[in-house]
């Protein structure tokens, strides 16, 4: 899509501005902020100026990239079993229209469990520390990831199906040469919805029982109130999100790039 | 001539579901193919032809009467008829070649040569689809194709296995007349060559009379055959034949018919 635009946009203008547009509102975004805590005389333990948060980063910047890299760990050990237990699970639930109907409910329910509720009983289990904050990020991330493939496997087309039936196809046949392939696009789509998710997990795990990564050094830097601190945590986890989001649209792309040429699933 | 497909006093009731209660879509339905033989069969529409499809390829059972397909009961799906729809359903990801060599991997007779023998199935398949009028296209995916192209694959596909049934629904219907014509012509050169039987599902009379030996024609649902009509023009046709009085006058019975079931 974008790149269409880009050809038609380019050449005319000879600046390409959907490329730049990201980068022209982000850094938009922060002069505003800037004037405004400026303009206002905002006190910087209600709202930092950006200028405060970067000194801030420079300041506590060997500490932040520590617990920045604890937090990427965690959240990417929690997001690979997500993606291990979801496609599994999401290719048994598809398997059958039947394990579909029975499970579908019995999902839905785990997943309205806030998991905030989850965390202590995790600490209870396992102890304070890193193993919470891994196992949050892959409660909170597996559900899509096991909804899109399941789905993905369910809604294969009757006639698809009938055509491979009446060549003596067996289930298996027809869920490796039709079904898999054709979850595929769900699934690697749905990783981009369940990365953000994992990043929730364990920093949400790390706020309540740790002793490292970006939410334990949020609340600590909280207690002492280094509010621009707490503003420069808040902005690592934006940038190793929005990192980990564009590496996983990059592999969607990559992957299934025939589901967006052939308008599959739109 | 021997039957191929036999289908004796089928009732078939789809059971209720969400809400939906139960449709008898068939009953007391008598039809018997012939091997070989090119068949229409044309009614009102819900009233039972994509399900007489299912019923022959073992997809349905009945709920009373019997299938037999080449001599056997069915009770299962009978594993050799190739299908094609109005839908012509490609899998994106594949190539039109490797679509059309679909069945080959899943037919129990080929499955364990396909790929020990893959560059001659290769070369089968490009012939099948040059034979319909899509030289090169093997190396496109179906996407790229436009819809009648697609539909042309579907056809190759249906018959890559060179299955001894062809079972083809409304395969036409979404197309326009010059494409629908040309397709017509193409079938009617494979029934001629391949001696492959054919059961084709249509709501177009013309295409019913221009291409089948005998037309059954249906009731409206629950469905049963009214009328039985052999169609006496000599083969093979051209499409100039489609303008004769002795081609419209079938035509127009057959339009009268379901006229007649509609009410
Ligand atoms: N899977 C199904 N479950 C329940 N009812 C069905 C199912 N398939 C078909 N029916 C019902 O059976 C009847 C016959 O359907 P069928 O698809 O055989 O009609 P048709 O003659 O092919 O119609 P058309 O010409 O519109 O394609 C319809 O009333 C339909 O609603
Ligand atoms: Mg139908």
């Amino acid at each position: 899509m974008t790149e269409h635009i880009d050809e038609e946009l380019a050449p005319r203008s000879g600046i390409n501005w959907i490329r730049l547009a990201p980068w022209i509102c982000t850094i938009g975004l922060f002069v505003i902020w800037e004037i405004a805590v400026k303009l206002f005389d905002v006190p910087y333990y209600i709202l930092p100026a950006p200028t405060r948060i970067w000194g801030a980063i420079v300041e506590f910047g060997p500490a932040l990239w520590r617990n920045s890299i604890q937090t990427l760990w965690t959240t990417m050990a929690g997001f690979l079993i997500a993606i291990i237990f979801g496609l599994a699970l999401g290719l048994f639930i598809g398997w059958d229209r039947r394990i579909y109907a029975g499970l579908y409910p019995l999902m839905i329910g785990f997943n309205s469990i806030p998991k905030v509720a989850v965390v202590p009983i995790l600490v209870l289990w396992f102890g304070a520390g890193w193993v919470p904050a891994v196992l949050t990020a892959f409660l909170i991330s597996f559900f899509p990831i096991v909804v899109n493939v399941a789905t993905g496997l369910a809604t294969i087309e009757p006639e698809m199906e009938d055509v491979l039936r009446a060549l003596g196809a067996k289930k298996f046949d027809i869920m490796t040469k039709v079904g898999i392939p054709r979850s595929l696009p769900y699934f690697f789509g749905s990783l981009k919805v369940a990365i953000t998710l994992a990043f929730i997990g364990s920093v949400l795990s790390e706020t309540i029982a740790a002793n490292s990564g970006l939410g334990h050094m949020m609340l600590t830097a909280q207690a002492n109130f280094e509010v621009p601190l707490v503003f420069a945590c808040l902005i690592a986890l934006a940038v190793e999100g929005i990192g980990m989001y564009a590496v996983m649209a990059w592999l969607e792309q990559r992957m299934t790039g025939w589901a967006h040429r052939s308008g599959f699933s739109q | 001539m021997t039957a191929l497909v036999e289908i004796e006093n089928v009732s078939l009731r789809y059971r209720a579901q969400a809400g939906v209660e139960s449709t008898l879509a068939v009953e007391g339905l008598d039809l018997s193919v012939a091997k070989g033989e090119f068949v229409a069969v044309v009614g009102p529409s819900g009233c039972g032809k994509s399900t007489l499809m299912k019923l022959a390829t073992g997809l349905q059972f009945p709920t009373r009467g019997s299938v037999t397909v080449a001599g056997q009961k069915v009770n299962g799906p009978v594993s050799m008829a190739g299908m094609a729809f109005q839908n012509p359903v490609m899998l994106p990801w594949r190539l039109t070649r490797d679509n059309v060599l679909l069945p080959l991997e899943v037919v129990a007779k080929h499955r364990r040569s396909f790929r020990r023998d893959k560059a001659a199935h290769h070369q089968h398949a490009d012939e099948l689809l040059a034979s319909v009028g899509l030289e090169g296209a093997g190396d496109k995916y179906p996407w790229q194709l436009s819809g009648g192209m697609q539909q042309r694959a579907s056809l190759c596909r249906a018959l890559i296995h060179k299955p001894d049934l062809l079972m083809l629904d409304e395969p036409f219907g979404a197309l326009d007349a010059f494409t629908r014509e040309e397709l017509w012509c193409v079938i009617r050169d494979l029934h001629a060559e391949q001696g492959v039987t054919v059961v084709l599902v249509t709501h177009d009379l013309r295409e019913a009379v221009f291409l089948a030996d005998k037309i059954f024609v249906m009731s409206a649902r629950p469905g049963r055959i009214i009328e039985t009509r052999l169609v006496d023009i000599p083969k093979p046709r051209e499409l100039d034949v489609t303008y004769t009085p002795e081609f419209a006058d079938i035509v127009q019975e057959l339009r009268g018919y379901i006229a007649e079931a509609r009410q």
